[in-house]
């Protein structure tokens, strides 16, 4: 038997290293068919903001060569309907239920973050400083070291739980951001977000999404992501969850080798929509056919 | 409940650049209202990384059995309709909501533009078990668009249109004949998106009840991506989730 349990830190404990990520699993309720979600370590359930949002137009989605461009902008129903509408249907899965908060000022992820520390089954929270602050000319906040020291500082004040900060990749240097996260009171940092791209309709001369430039995920991104979790890895002293491509255990696995405490599946959700789970047994069988006992023994255990 | 299976390919009929793809679960299929869809993956195909969404052309519960009509539009697609007989291929169904059944005694109208004929060869035949006759106004480009058309007539009134004249009425959907001929309560649309708001403006005029069936760029197939979103009265919805089916007083058209 492989012990799977991971202590993310503030009370964070994972039955084992494998979540969903935040938007490719809806609130979970939409694979509940495909996937039993007492095989999950966690989901963190989709990006919410203090205020509703209508998203972006349509299109927004191209594929890409193993991958995938989006530009969703955020589509939720805010903070409080999530309280009083989902929270209820889905506080009492057999997982750890994640919130992945995001906001377009300061004073909203404070706000959302107080409401969201009242929910007794909700152990932590996921920031997504990848969104523009529009007080700052639209620069994201977590592009600098200022701009994610000010927001998961004054988050970290109103919130007690698991502060988990999910890094963007659109950065020059990942690691001094993650510094600048764990120096403000993150106790663990997820990493990465999409990177940034867009696509083009060559005949009509036309981008391919509603407001040009998107997201890119899925498997394309992997290498990026993995050298990045490295990167961070040797850099900070807490926890790191690593995501960015992974569509199978031995990926899972090399971001553990590379230094990830737990990762996220993401796009393969759309793929295959059990996937998660078959992951985490995956894992649970390259660490039996590698003779560990404990499956923290993977983390950062790439022999450079 | 939604299932992730692999199906063989037991039969497959090529009618130009469309495919008929009859396929075999060993498993007992899920219930399958007309108008829902499945997501197919697209194995070996180096630029297809996204499962393809396809609507379901017929079902034969008995042996277990979904036949699909794909029109080779992009590399998915075309992949897909090179698969060999007896060659697996993975479906995840049955998603969406289906087309409203109508109630007996109504008179119902079925529009198809394109391969938007596609489902309502299911959705005809489940209205004929349940006694009623639609009426099927059928458009193409030309008479290689109108695929087993024969079969569409023994299940109800069927009217053609091309656009080139190479088959019944020449001109689109909206200018046969029979719009002038009949009335009917509840309009059904499949097609292309310009010919279903052409559609649903006629059936609007008439004020007569109109759904049709969307079919949005979508990555997940199950609501939780956001990506195939319609302009609707109550926000941007899901077409994979809310729809593909929805009535056109909802839309923003």
């Amino acid at each position: 038997m492989v012990n799977t349990t991971i202590d993310l830190g503030r009370g964070l404990v994972l039955r084992n290293p494998v979540m969903t990520a935040s938007g490719t699993f809806g609130y979970g309720e939409e694979y509940t068919d495909f996937v039993d979600l007492s095989q999950l370590g966690g989901i963190i359930v989709k990006g919410t903001t203090l205020n509703p949002r209508e998203g972006n137009p349509y299109p927004r989605m191209a594929e890409t060569p193993s991958g995938m461009l989006n530009c969703v902008g955020l589509q939720n129903k805010g903070v409080q309907y999530f309280i009083d509408t989902i929270y209820p249907r889905i506080k009492d899965f057999d997982t750890h239920v994640l919130l992945n908060l995001s906001g377009s000022t300061l004073e909203d992820y404070v706000k959302g973050a107080e409401m969201i520390d009242a929910l007794d089954k909700i152990p932590a929270i996921e920031l997504n400083v990848s969104c523009p602050n529009v007080k700052q000319g639209g620069m994201a906040f977590g592009v600098t070291c200022a701009g994610i020291s000010q927001v998961v500082s004054e988050v970290r004040k109103v919130y007690h739980k698991h502060l988990m900060v999910k890094l963007s990749p659109n950065v020059t240097n990942i690691a001094e951001i993650a510094l600048a996260a764990e120096a403000a009171g993150a106790d663990s940092v997820s990493l990465i977000n999409t990177l940034m791209g867009m696509a083009i309709d060559a005949e009509r001369r036309k981008p391919k999404l509603s407001v040009i430039t998107g997201g890119l995920s899925g498997a394309c991104v992997k290498p990026v992501a993995l050298r990045m979790v490295w990167q961070v890895a040797k850099a900070v002293k807490i926890p790191v969850v690593g995501l960015g491509g992974i569509s199978n255990a031995i990926d899972a696995v090399e971001f553990m080798l590379a230094g990830a405490s737990a990762i996220e599946i993401g796009t393969a959700n759309f793929i295959d929509p059990a996937i998660s789970a078959k992951v985490a047994q995956g894992i649970n069988e390259y660490c039996e056919r590698h003779g560990l006992q404990k499956v923290t023994d993977l983390i950062g255990a790439l022999k450079c | 409940m939604k299932q992730i299976t692999d199906f063989k390919l037991i039969e497959k009929q090529v009618f130009g650049r469309s495919v008929l793809l009859r396929l075999r679960s060993d498993h007992a299929l899920p219930d399958i209202a007309p108008g829902q869809f499945v997501q197919v993956r697209v194995d070996d195909s180096p630029s297809t990384y996204l499962r393809r969404p396809i609507s379901i052309h017929d079902v034969d519960f008995q042996q277990n059995e979904i036949t699909l009509l794909v029109q080779q539009v992009g590399e998915g697609t075309k992949h897909l309709a090179q698969a060999e007989t007896g060659t697996y291929i993975n479906m995840v169904l049955p998603l969406g909501n289906g087309f409203m059944i109508p109630e007996k005694g109504e008179k119902v109208l079925l529009v198809g533009g394109g391969i938007g004929i596609a489902p309502l060869f299911y959705f005809a035949k489940v209205l004929n078990e349940k006694g009623i006759n639609p009426s099927l106004l059928l458009g193409g480009k030309s008479e290689s668009d109108l695929i087993r058309l024969s079969d569409y007539q023994k299940l109800g009134d069927t009217f053609v249109t091309t656009e080139d004249g190479s088959l019944g009425e020449k001109g689109f959907v909206t200018m046969h004949s029979v719009w002038q001929k009949q009335s009917f309560d509840r309009i059904y649309v499949c097609g292309p998106k310009p010919m279903m708001k052409a559609v649903a403006k006629l059936a609007a005029e008439k004020d007569v009840w109109c759904e049709v069936s969307l079919e949005n760029l979508m990555a997940c197939g199950l609501g939780a991506c956001l990506c195939c979103v319609e302009d609707t009265i109550d926000g941007n919805l899901c077409v994979c989730k809310e729809g593909p089916v929805f009535n056109t007083r909802r839309l923003k058209w």
